[in-house]
């Protein structure tokens, strides 16, 4: 029997001027009926270029140069565009990686699922709007007339996300391509997706493409695994043996790279606090209705000890981080640094008090001032403190060292830096006036798994060596793990939960936190370190 | 109800501003040497004092600039802009002689550019940085580039004094005593040129916003997922592209609406046509102060009233826009 889809020698050619040649380099796999086929790398792996191959979606300038795409013994690299279309959408499905984004702001959702019937089908008005709502109650949308008729922007993530796999299944196509899903979504949304796609799978007997950078994801659905690297597929095979016993030293560097969700053992702190966080609240009013961001927000912590604040968008976390950065100014209770209650200081007050908390953000691309030298960005706070000329410099260049960056490099331009080398310029910035305590807002969650892992280390190291104190935002219980001694959890703007990573990452008490553990993607493989 | 909100909020920030807009116009004029009478007085010849005064208080030039101004701002409430001194006639009934012509002309001239560049800047985009779409921006710089009122005096010479095909000026043949249907005609006939000229320095702006646009909105996330429905090229381009890469050019269409009552002053001078450009021009010579003002108004009304339609067609268009906040 053939495969469903086969992908032989596969290139894929960047227009000139790009950093390499080929995106894809003699590529080739082939997935079935029935299986769940991951494909699995960091960014630049040429993964996602090689799922918009299949449909002819690949940007402009870039082209298949050489290979066959095989899908029900058809080359589709040898069709015209219109004749792809023809099966795009009815043969072939896809769901896309940002729920945000891969919906047209200005159409219904239902007319946009109704669009793919009034493309392929002859069926009439009635007939479609009765078949849109049937598949959306197929994908556990709650109320689904009042889906139909919602603009995107007024769905959740978890929602629009469901409305574009909608999308992508109304004509039970053969094959369902899915480039990271899960990506943007909370990982209890991501849960619900997993297994709602698992079910369809199951259900209807199609193939998937499963395209990813998250091990613990693959581990939930996988049956078969492609690892990709820089263009190339360096090891593929049966999940349950590529998962356990990597052979090709790329896979067992990645997903020794995962974090795992083993908190070390706890080490009780008597150390004297250095952040005290009491009675907080933040109310966001808008357009009239009013959301409590923060409801009496209460925490501690000790010198040289790392708190993890844990969430799903909309718990409050960032607010909590910007609220420790006077960033934004709670309506009640008080935020100490040692005994200075910074939410009662003014403009010049907190000024001199600034050095004594900093933060490092979570986007290295959009965080750092792109016009400026990175060596200037870096002690731009030392130099308000007076320091000057050369003395300046050999700061720069002490950071640089600290964080693991060649100091030759504080002339450069951020543009001229990867996105790790970005987080630990943000992170040299953030250690130049030597704070009492470092907010850290999801400082990893935009890198690579290895990436990620670099940075952590790092942390880690600067950790002992200077002895940090750090609040450490994150969504990631497994990078709450590896990092935090406590964790807190948040929910709607309150701590549900406040404990030692230990117990809290593995017997937690609170419903919600339970919840939360249960998600995280790949909890059962023993994978990792 | 949404947009009846829209249009409640709009109107009620509206209102203020056009005080101030008046408030500023009426000091503005004060700080001028001389005023109407003087004027008046000067082309009469003679330097009465008594006459003067009975002038002025006839017109109501007497009092102080403060009182003058409220005296005007009550005046306005019940729709009289008073009497024109120029003139001898009220200004309200002289705007409305004169502003059909001008309304005319813009909505034509706007329409003409705005749907040009639409259908220009989609061509321009679909095919970007090839052939068609280079001829189309170099003709776009071009045009873009030159005066309106150069480009107006070389179409009186081509298309009226060569060629003969319409008429140099004015708004209809007085002489061949048009009635009906045949008027209509003769206006439109009258008015291409005018309309064209104005419309053409609109039309690149816009060509280039909408190209632009589409661009933009090309790369977007959303027309992948179009395509990946199985739409065929030109489907996704109509259906999905046009109406969000429509946003911006509605916006722009909105700013642009008050330079073109400016470029219409322009365009009336070239063509002699009877219309508010022309008369704020003559009023501005013969310091007629109520009827400067009472143009004021009637242009900021109307920006004011070209903005709201613009905002309703933006919201009518874009879901995502909260009328509450």
């Amino acid at each position: 029997m053939t495969a469903l889809l086969s992908i032989e020698n596969l290139s894929i050619a960047l227009p000139r001027g790009a950093d390499r040649e080929h995106a894809a380099k003699h590529v080739s796999f082939s997935i079935d009926r029935g299986e769940v086929f991951c494909v699995v790398g960091e960014s630049g792996s040429g993964k996602s270029l090689t799922a918009a191959a299949i449909l002819g979606l690949l940007p402009p300038g870039v082209r298949a140069s050489a290979g066959r795409i095989l899908f029900e013994g058809q080359d589709l690299l040898t069709l015209s565009l219109p004749e792809l279309r023809r099966i795009s959408g009815k043969r072939i499905g896809m769901v896309f990686q940002d729920p945000m984004t891969a919906l047209n702001p200005l159409h219904t959702v239902g007319s946009q699922v109704a669009e793919v019937f009034r493309i392929h089908t002859t069926l009439d008005r009635a007939e479609i709007a009765d078949r849109v709502l049937d598949l959306l109650e197929t994908m556990r949308l709650p109320e689904p007339r009042q889906i139909a008729r919602a603009y995107p922007h007024e769905l959740s993530g978890g929602q629009r996300q469901r409305c574009v796999i909608a999308m992508a299944m109304a004509l039970e196509p053969a094959l369902l391509i899915a480039d990271e899903p899960t990506t943007a979504l909370d990982v209890t949304t991501q849960a619900q997706i997993l297994a709602l796609i698992r079910d369809l799978q199951a259900r209807r007997g199609m193939g998937v493409m499963f395209i990813t950078h998250d091990f613990g994801v693959v581990a939930e659905v996988a049956t078969r695994i492609a690892v990709m690297r820089q263009g190339e597929v360096v090891e593929q095979g049966d999940a349950q043996a590529i998962l356990n016993q990597p052979r090709h030293p790329y896979s067992q560097a990645l997903i020794a790279a995962m974090p795992a969700l083993r908190p070390p053992p706890y080490q009780p702190s008597s150390a004297a606090p250095v952040l005290r966080v009491e009675g907080v609240h933040k109310t966001y009013r808008r357009r009239g209705r009013t959301v409590a961001a923060l409801k009496d927000v209460s925490l501690t912590l000790r010198r040289g000890t790392t708190l993890g604040v844990v969430g799903e968008s909309g718990s409050g976390k960032s607010t909590l981080a910007r609220c420790l950065v006077k960033l934004v100014e709670p309506e009640q209770g008080a935020i100490r640094v040692l005994e200075t209650d910074i939410t009662r200081l003014s403009g010049s007050a907190w000024r001199a008090q600034t050095g004594r908390i900093q933060m490092v953000f979570q986007d290295p691309f959009t965080s750092l001032n792109p016009r400026r030298r990175v060596g200037d960005l870096v002690t731009q706070g030392i130099a308000m403190r007076g320091v000057r000329g050369a003395d300046l410099k050999e700061r720069a260049r002490d950071l640089f060292r600290l964080v693991g960056l060649d100091p030759a490099a504080i002339d450069r331009f951020p543009h001229e830096f990867s996105g790790g080398q970005r987080q630990r310029i943000g992170l040299a910035r953030a250690l130049a006036l030597e704070p009492d305590v470092l907010v850290a807002d999801e400082p990893v969650s935009a890198l690579d798994l290895s990436v990620q892992a670099q940075v952590l280390d790092l942390l880690a190291g600067l950790r002992r060596k200077l002895g940090l104190s750090m609040v450490f935002i994150t969504h990631d219980l497994r990078v709450a793990a590896q990092v935090c001694d406590r964790v807190a959890i948040m929910q709607r703007g309150e701590v549900v939960e406040e404990g030692p990573a230990e117990t809290l990452l593995t017997a937690p008490s609170h419903p919600y936190s339970r919840e939360l553990l249960a998600a995280v993607p790949g909890r059962g493989w023993a994978g990792g370190a | 109800m949404r947009i009846l909100r829209l249009v409640l909020r709009r109107l009620s920030l509206s209102i203020p501003c056009l005080g101030i807009i008046l408030a500023v116009l009426f000091f503005l004029l004060q700080l001028a040497p001389g005023d109407a009478v003087d004027a008046l007085i000067g082309q009469m010849g003679t330097s009465d004092d008594t006459l003067s005064k009975l002038l002025r208080s006839y017109y109501g030039l007497d009092g102080s600039v403060v009182a003058q101004f409220t005296g005007y701002l009550g005046r306005l409430v019940t729709l009289d802009l008073g009497l024109s001194v120029a003139y001898g006639t009220p200004v309200l009934a002289l705007i409305l002689e004169r502003l059909p012509v001008t309304v005319v002309l813009m909505v034509t001239s706007m329409a003409m550019a705005f749907t040009a560049g639409c259908v220009v800047g989609v061509i321009a985009a679909r095919y970007v940085h090839r052939w068609p779409d280079t001829i189309i921006s170099v003709l776009g710089m071009l045009v873009y580039s030159m005066p309106s009122f150069w480009f107006g005096l070389m179409a009186i010479v081509l298309f009226a004094v060569t060629l003969g095909w319409l008429p140099a000026g004015g708004i209809s043949d007085l002489r061949a005593g048009h009635t009906g249907l045949a008027l209509m005609l003769d206006m439109a006939k009258h008015l291409v040129m005018p309309a064209l000229t104005l419309g053409l320095i609109f039309f690149a702006v816009y060509l280039r916003v909408m190209r632009t646009a589409m661009l933009e909105v090309m790369t977007l996330d959303f027309m992948r997922t179009a395509r990946a429905k199985g739409l065929q090229e030109r489907a996704v381009l109509f259906r999905h592209a046009l109406r969000n890469a429509l946003l911006p050019m509605v916006t722009i269409a909105g700013l642009q609406a008050s330079s073109m009552l400016g470029g219409a002053v322009v365009v009336e001078s070239v063509f002699s046509l009877p219309g508010l450009g022309r008369l704020a021009q003559e009023a501005v010579v013969q310091r007629d102060l109520n009827m400067l003002l009472g143009i004021t108004v009637m242009s900021s009304v109307l920006v004011i009233v070209v903005n709201l339609v613009i905002d309703i067609i933006y919201a009518k268009l874009d879901p995502r826009i909260d009328v509450g906040a």
